[in-house]
């Protein structure tokens, strides 16, 4: 019954879909060297994630479980547009700065190359030459800044759910602040950075910062929930001390 | 509960509709496909054109695949623990 609930809300956002097209950086907007550049800027990562994905799969199978609940949720999310009625406009959270804590960066990276490659080849959401440029700035970027913002936060004591909010505001945040210097980049030709990148900016600025929050009240709910019905999961990513888990 | 949550689904779907015209454009078209058009940058074809519902039910199936896939390995989860 859970799972029909989570199908329900998926058909529903998707059902808004009257006028709201892709929301990553469409194919061709790129020039072929920017574009380039960018996968090679991924790449590092991406193979790194690869790795830990193998090794950690090989010591815990639950951990491909949870890899595979939030590459779902990844995949529903950065492909729902979310009508942000102060705008006019839709766009979508990214649940990079979710996978960035639960997962690590690294794998989370994964994650994100997964769902956009599949957006990419079957949804004309996204591009394949700007696959690159788009897990750079939602794979990279996002799960590194949920990832930081997470640890330091725990680090200085902010409870969970405090934390993860912070983690998702600033994933989704650092995302289109990415996408914006991409472009920036990638357009500006002989022209200066700084106007371009700060029209860019600002133009994302009223749609994308609801939909931070939302992302924001996403990761800290997954978060919350997990807290409660397999708080041994947080344990184990080490995000959650083992006499706190056992206190529940 | 999941009547609350199926309730609060179909008013979202209702309120949105009602109120979408020619509004709601995603930030590819109101962003980044206004700024890039003005640098002279346009899009290329996607991999598979959609074109008019073809895509709405793309977006759908891949949805609900995506949904079928999370409430699965979310039970698999909880399932987990009551081992």
């Amino acid at each position: 019954m859970r799972g029909l609930t989570l199908l329900i809300f998926a058909i529903a956002f998707l059902l808004l879909e009257e006028s709201a097209m892709a929301m990553h950086i469409s194919e061709g907007l790129l020039p072929i060297g920017w574009a380039g550049i960018w996968f090679l800027a991924s790449a590092p990562m991406v193979g790194y994630g690869l790795y830990r994905l193998n090794r950690i799969s090989a010591e815990d199978i639950s951990f491909k479980i949870l890899v595979g609940l939030l590459s779902a949720v990844v995949f529903i999310i950065s492909c729902m547009p979310i009508p942000v009625p102060t705008v006019g406009t839709c766009s979508h959270p990214c649940g990079t700065g979710l996978t960035g804590v639960l997962l690590g960066p690294a794998v989370s990276s994964i994650v994100a190359v997964a769902a956009l490659l599949i957006q990419a080849l079957f949804l004309a959401h996204g591009g394949l030459s700007t696959l690159g440029a788009n897990v750079f700035s939602m794979g990279v970027v996002g799960s590194l800044a949920g990832y930081g913002t997470f640890r330091m936060m725990r680090a200085s004591g902010v409870g969970l759910t405090t934390s993860g909010f912070m983690a998702g505001l600033l994933a989704d945040w650092a995302t289109y602040a990415t996408t914006s210097a991409i472009l920036a980049l990638g357009l500006k030709g002989d022209g200066a950075f700084c106007p371009i990148f700060s029209k860019i900016v600002i133009a994302f600025i009223p749609t994308q910062l609801p939909i931070g929050v939302l992302e924001g009240a996403i990761t800290a709910g997954m978060l919350g929930l997990l807290h409660s019905k397999r708080p041994d999961i947080l344990v184990k990513m080490r995000l959650l001390k083992p006499e706190k888990a056992a206190a529940l | 509960m999941r009547i609350a949550m199926i309730t609060i689904a179909m008013l979202i779907i209702g309120f949105t509709l009602a109120l979408a015209e020619e509004k709601w454009a995603g930030v590819d078209d109101a962003v980044v496909g206004r700024i890039s058009n003005e640098y002279g940058r346009t899009v290329s074809k996607p991999f598979i054109e959609l074109e008019g519902d073809a895509q709405l039910f793309a977006f759908l199936t891949a949805g609900a695949i995506g949904g079928f896939g999370a409430g699965y390995f979310w039970r698999m989860l909880m399932e987990k623990k009551s081992k």
